[in-house]
């Protein structure tokens, strides 16, 4: 199911403005790659073109290629709706949808878009995907409770399961434990450490530790100043990067002694 | 003396506070019987100074009130300080406003119950004015029997009315307000939507009817008049409203939402039609019906566009139609009777009753579909 990712010469725009200049970068299927760098960097902007999420802002586009196992997402023809069914995303800020149960919110996927699914393969599913975000044992005996009920940690899960339901190839994470308290942070880390056996996982992150925690690469992003477009500075294995970088604005970073 | 007592205290341990006789944090408090006291002098001296200039309620109340407000604040002032007057003034000019804004309210309630509930029987529910002359009612009046002829199609007029306008305004209004929030946004056309949306919602209601009535008629020929055009020139007053709250509700669902639904590979309109206006729909419920409670008052657009008629006429499509108001109106102003004119202001007033109990069920069948369509919380 994994796919990989490669990403050449990629300029991102929000209307006339260069958000985000000439990234290349390869992303290997089932592997975390972190992307790390002081806010307003671009990373979260250049994650959202990963899945054409990026053009639902007005006047967002792109420039450049964005290929998912040599197909290009940018391509002419290309059904923006298509792309994001195979890349799935998860928030900085836990959304399930406040009128739906946490079943409803796990099958969102599939009910939204109007798919008949018999009962027995909704249930199956629904476990499936719990028990994929490790949420299956604490919600279990109350799969008809609405999702807004859960507590932060548990509905970023949820939100999780919600993405792996439509089996996507590759799973964008944009700075998924900002909200949370250190011990549903902890569940969510668990967690991208087992997706990475079926999914391609890519995770924007503020936090240093996480990125080394959790990833195989990481990549650093950063800004020149005010107004300048961000740019891809280092990527490299995570071990490589954290400690020995290759560039002086990377060691300045992860040492701590910018941003 | 009370350094002594501190020194003796100093000695048995050091860590006990000084005795003091007053708190320096606290400042005088003036007793809790002491604004009824200040109430109950006020009133006196009301009513005395109203006798004074010929005793009449009005005059007693004002004069009360105005005492009241100046005692209440100059001893608080006096008593616990000057911001303490302050915060009672305010807060008893509060009271005042609140008082002033509900006696007109407490004040038609009243009226309209005396005097509707005498007429407010299931005869007058349930028969129409057909056949009501003024000879019956001379009769009536004559041998003090009950009073004859009703409203039920009045009521059946208003409920058909309204009906058919809401049908025409919600999906109208509520798709020109899903287009400005999920389409239009900064698009000229949208901006121009708006401002005619704002411009429609200052139009007169005449206006509105004789709109309708003259639509019609270059239509169908003149004296077009029946209950479809009255519903067509409610909706001109009820669509501006329906937009404007759709609208609102609409914009206050996080675009997080929106963008979760993106990102699971559902289309736009799916996002809208399963998302968006399921998050918003209790909102959008109760602003429809308060949109149609405030169209199902209407008197002169439906006088102009569906007449006026006292047999009962359940066709839209055909003939003149009553509503509860043009009802109400057409009794006051032209009684069946011009020499025994109380069997009709009676039968006025039990139709106002019946508007406004109508107008009351449909606020709280607003906030019955609010509580029933918001999102469910609970764990």
């Amino acid at each position: 199911m994994a796919k990989r990712i490669d990403v050449n010469d990629l300029n991102v725009y929000y209307s006339k403005f260069l958000a985000v200049e000439g990234v290349s970068i390869n992303i290997e299927p089932k592997s975390v790659t972190a992307f790390i760098g002081p806010s307003g960097c671009g990373k979260s902007t250049f994650l959202r073109t990963l899945n054409r999420m990026h053009e639902v802002i007005p006047g967002g586009r792109v420039e450049g290629q964005v290929l998912l196992d040599g197909d290009d997402l940018y391509g002419a023809g290309v059904d923006p709706v298509t792309v994001r069914s195979q890349i799935g995303m998860v928030f900085q800020r836990p959304n399930p949808f406040p009128t739906m149960s946490i079943k409803d919110n796990v099958l969102a996927g599939v009910k939204l878009n109007g798919k008949k699914i018999s009962k027995s393969d909704a249930d199956a599913l629904v476990e499936k995907s719990l028990r994929g975000a490790n949420l299956w044992n604490e919600v279990k005996d109350r799969l008809d409770k609405p999702g807004s009920g859960l507590s932060g940690g548990q509905q970023q899960r949820l939100c999780i399961a919600r993405t792996i339901a439509v089996k996507p190839d590759v799973i964008l994470m944009d700075e998924p434990c900002s909200a949370l308290d250190p011990i549903s942070t902890l569940a969510i880390e668990d967690l991208i450490n087992e997706l990475k056996n079926d999914y391609t996982v890519v995770i924007v992150t503020h936090n240093m530790q996480q990125a080394a925690r959790v990833s195989d690469k990481t990549a650093f992003f950063n800004i020149a100043g005010t107004g300048k477009p961000g740019k891809l500075i280092e990527y490299n294995d995570t071990a490589a990067i954290f400690s020995n970088p290759e560039q002086k604005a990377t060691e300045d970073y992860v040492s701590g002694r910018f941003g | 003396m009370s350094t002594m007592t501190t020194n003796q205290n100093s000695t048995s341990g050091n860590l006990t506070p000084p005795v003091r006789k007053r708190n320096s944090l606290a400042k005088g408090k003036l007793p809790k019987w002491a604004i009824w006291a200040i109430a109950a002098g006020s009133i006196i001296i009301g009513a005395a100074a109203s006798t004074l200039t010929g005793f009449n309620v009005a005059s007693f109340a004002i004069y009360s009130a105005i005492i009241f407000l100046v005692a209440a604040s100059v001893i608080t002032t006096v008593a616990e300080g000057k911001r303490r007057g302050k915060n009672a003034m305010w807060t008893y000019l509060i009271y005042a406003a609140f008082i002033v804004a509900v006696i007109p309210l407490v004040s038609v309630l009243y009226t309209v119950l005396e005097k509707g509930m005498p007429g407010m029987n299931s005869h007058f529910l349930f028969s129409s004015m057909n056949g009501v002359t003024g000879a019956v009612d001379n009769e009536t009046v004559a041998n003090g029997t009950p009073v004859v002829g009703g409203a039920y199609h009045a009521v059946m007029g208003t409920l058909l009315i309204t009906l058919w306008a809401t049908l025409i305004s919600v999906p109208v209004g509520m798709l020109t307000a899903v287009y400005l929030v999920e389409y239009g946004q900064g698009k000229a056309l949208s901006k121009a939507i708006t401002f005619f949306v704002d411009v429609m919602t200052g139009i007169p209601s005449i206006v509105a009817g004789l709109f309708a009535a003259a639509f019609f008629g270059m239509i169908l020929g003149p004296n077009a008049r029946m209950g479809i055009v009255a519903a067509v020139a409610l909706s001109v007053l009820m669509i501006p409203t329906v937009v404007r709250s759709t609208e609102e509700m609409l914009k206050i669902v996080p675009n997080e939402l929106r963008e979760a639904s993106y990102a699971l590979g559902v289309r736009r309109w799916r996002t809208i039609l399963k998302v968006v206006i399921p998050t918003a729909i209790s909102g959008i419920a109760s602003g429809v019906t308060l949109a149609i409670a405030r169209v199902i008052g209407e008197t002169a657009p439906i006088l102009v566009t569906a007449g006026i008629a006292s047999n009962i006429n359940l066709n839209v499509f055909a003939n003149w139609m009553s509503t509860l108001p043009t009802f109400i109106y057409y009794q006051i102003l032209t009684p069946t009777s011009p020499t025994n004119i109380d069997p009709s202001v009676q039968r006025a007033w039990a139709a106002a009753l019946l508007l406004i109990l109508m107008v009351m069920a449909l606020n709280l069948l607003a906030r019955l579909v609010a509580s029933i369509f918001a999102p469910k919380k609970g764990r």
